[in-house]
C-alpha cells in the first residue's frame, strides 16, 4: 500500500483527538468530536478545516492566460489582479478532468488550486497541453490551507491582520502580512456557503497561524472541523464534489456548471459541449430533499411513483441544518425541474422527495 | 466506555434489559462510538414477531447503515418514538433515553445465550 501523506499539522490534529482517515492518499482529520456539533459550529459561528491536501500550481509567463483559457472552461479573461474563478478542466471525451480555483496574481503569473485525489492528474494533463511554453511549478508540498468559515469568521480573525477582511469582496483575495506571516494569501472563499477565509500559507509558519487563529478565535468558541463536516456543508449548498458527482465521463453542462462554461473563446472539447448544449442535455444534476425520514445516500436509485429509474443519487446525508435527508442526483431531463416529485429507493423501499433549487439550505433571511 | 452490569449483550452489540416479560434492546456504548453520530434510526416491524437475530430495523450513522438484530425471539410491542426527532439520544444515552425497542419475550430462556458486561467487554477489547 502506498505511504498516507502527512499534512504539516499533523500532530496537532492528533493531539485534538482527531479521527484520521485515509482521504485521497492524504491522513486527514474526519471529525475532532461529533460531526453535527463540528456543522453547526460553521454555520452558526466560526470553523478551521485544515485542506491542506489541496494541491496549487504557480503558472506564470506571457503565455500563462492562454494556457489557462486553453484548458479551462470558464473565461479567464474575465478576471483582474486579486480575484478568483471557479472553473473545470474539460477532457476531450465529454467529462471533466477536475474543478478547480483559478487565482490571478497578476496578469503574468496565476494560482490554480485543485482537488488533492487529481493532483498528478490535473499536472500531467495541463503540463501536455502547455504548448505555451508557461512555466509550471507544483507548490502542493509546501502550502498548507487553512479555511476559516462561518459567519463570525471576519471578525475573529480581523485582529490577525491589517487587510480590511470586510472589503474582501466574495472570490477575492489579498496577499498580505497575517498572524506575522507575510504574503499569505487571504482569500474570501470556501467550500461550505458559510462566508470566511481561506489563508495559503507556508508550511513551516502553518503552526503559527493555526495558533493564533484559536487564540483570537476563542471567544467566538471557534472549532477545529474536520472533513465529514465539511461533506454536509458543502452539500447542504448542492457544491459539486469531484468523484462524486462530476467525474472523468459527467458532462459539465448535465453537472449544471453551464455558468462556467464559455463558448466566447477556444477551449479543449468546446465544440462538442457546444453541440450539446444546442441539441439539449439528457439528464441533468438535481438537489433534492426527503420528505420522509431516512438518509439518502450514494448509488441509491432515483425513481418516479411507478417505480421506474430515472436516476441515481451522486451525494446524499442527513443535513445537520434541516434535519432532513437531502441529496444530489442524476435524473433524466424532463424529471429535473424544481418542484418535482421523485422517489428515493432506501434498501428496497421508496421515499418520496422534492427536487428543490440550490442551494438546498436556504439560510432564514434576517 | 460504559457496560451496565445489569444488562445483557449480543454479538452484534445490542443490549438488553428484562423486566418481568417485557425487555428493552439498545445498542451499546461501544457501537454508538464506532458509528458516530446517529441521524436516524428506522424500526418498521412494530407488532410483529421477529426470531431471535432477525433484523428488526436499521441505524443510520453520517457514513454508514447498520442493520438492527432481535437478541431475542419475540414481539416488539414498542419503538421508542423520541428517536425519531431526536436520534443522537442514541450517542448521548444508550442505555437510558437510547432505548430503541420494547419485546414481549417469547422464550426468556434465551437470554442465557447473551454475553454478562464482562464477557462484552472483552470481546469488544474495551
Amino acid at each position: 500500500m502506498m505511504d498516507l501523506k502527512k499534512v504539516t499539522l499533523n500532530e496537532i490534529h492528533e493531539q485534538l483527538g482527531a479521527k484520521m482517515v485515509d482521504f485521497a492518499g492524504f491522513y486527514m482529520p474526519v471529525r475532532y468530536s461529533s460531526d453535527k456539533a463540528e456543522h453547526l459550529a460553521v454555520r452558526e459561528g466560526v470553523g478551521v478545516f485544515d485542506v491542506s491536501h489541496m494541491g496549487e500550481f504557480m503558472l506564470r509567463g506571457e503565455k500563462a492566460l492562454d494556457l489557462i483559457q486553453y484548458v479551462s472552461s470558464n473565461d479567464a479573461a474575465k478576471l483582474t489582479d486579486g480575484k478568483v474563478q471557479y472553473s473545470c478542466l474539460p477532457n476531450e471525451e465529454g467529462g471533466i478532468v477536475d474543478d478547480l480555483l483559478i487565482y490571478r496574481m497578476s496578469a503574468t503569473e496565476y494560482m490554480l488550486v485543485v482537488n488533492a485525489s487529481n493532483i498528478e492528474k490535473d499536472w500531467n494533463w495541463i503540463s501536455s497541453h502547455n504548448t505555451f511554453g508557461v512555466e509550471m511549478e507544483n507548490i502542493s508540498d509546501q502550502i498548507s490551507l487553512l479555511a476559516v468559515q462561518g459567519p463570525k469568521a471576519t471578525e475573529a480573525l480581523q485582529p490577525l491582520t491589517d487587510a480590511k477582511l470586510a472589503d474582501i469582496p466574495y472570490y477575492s483575495f489579498v496577499k498580505g502580512t497575517f498572524a506575522g506571516v507575510p504574503d499569505v494569501i487571504i482569500s474570501s472563499t470556501g467550500y461550505t456557503g458559510a462566508g470566511g477565509f481561506e489563508l495559503y500559507i507556508p508550511n513551516e509558519q502553518a503552526e503559527k497561524v493555526w495558533h493564533h487563529i484559536f487564540e483570537v478565535g476563542k471567544p467566538y468558541n471557534i472549532q477545529p472541523i474536520g472533513l465529514g463536516a465539511r461533506d454536509t456543508l458543502r452539500l447542504e449548498m448542492g457544491y459539486c464534489l469531484y468523484g462524486n458527482d462530476i467525474d472523468d465521463v459527467t458532462s459539465p453542462l448535465e453537472a449544471g456548471l453551464s455558468w462556467i462554461t464559455k463558448f466566447n473563446k477556444d477551449f479543449i472539447n468546446a465544440e462538442n459541449l457546444k453541440k450539446q448544449k444546442e441539441t439539449g442535455i439528457a439528464k441533468k444534476l438535481v438537489g433534492f430533499v426527503l420528505e420522509e425520514g431516512g438518509v439518502p445516500r450514494r448509488g441509491y436509485d432515483i425513481e418516479d411513483a411507478s417505480g421506474q429509474k430515472i436516476g441515481q443519487v451522486t451525494s446524499g446525508t442527513m443535513s445537520p441544518s434541516m434535519n432532513k435527508g437531502i441529496g444530489m442526483g442524476y435524473v433524466n431531463k424532463p424529471y429535473a425541474k424544481v418542484d418535482t416529485e421523485i422517489f428515493i429507493n432506501i434498501r428496497g423501499k421508496q421515499k418520496k422527495a422534492t427536487i428543490v433549487k440550490l442551494p438546498i439550505y436556504k439560510k432564514i433571511e434576517e | 466506555m460504559n457496560f451496565p452490569d445489569d444488562l445483557k449483550y449480543s454479538k452484534d452489540h445490542e443490549w438488553i434489559r428484562v423486566e418481568d416479560n417485557v425487555a428493552y434492546v439498545g445498542i451499546s456504548d461501544f457501537a454508538q462510538k464506532e458509528l458516530g453520530d446517529i441521524v436516524y434510526v428506522e424500526v418498521e416491524t412494530v407488532e410483529e414477531e421477529l426470531d431471535q437475530n432477525e433484523v428488526f430495523g436499521t441505524v443510520e450513522a453520517v457514513k454508514t447503515v447498520s442493520d438492527l438484530f432481535m437478541p431475542i425471539s419475540g414481539k416488539i410491542i414498542a419503538f421508542n418514538d423520541d428517536l425519531t426527532g431526536e436520534p443522537e439520544l442514541v450517542n448521548s444515552a444508550p442505555y437510558e433515553k437510547g432505548w430503541m425497542i420494547k419485546i414481549e419475550m417469547k422464550d426468556p430462556s434465551e437470554i442465557e445465550s447473551l454475553m454478562s458486561a464482562e464477557a462484552y467487554k472483552e470481546m469488544v477489547g474495551a
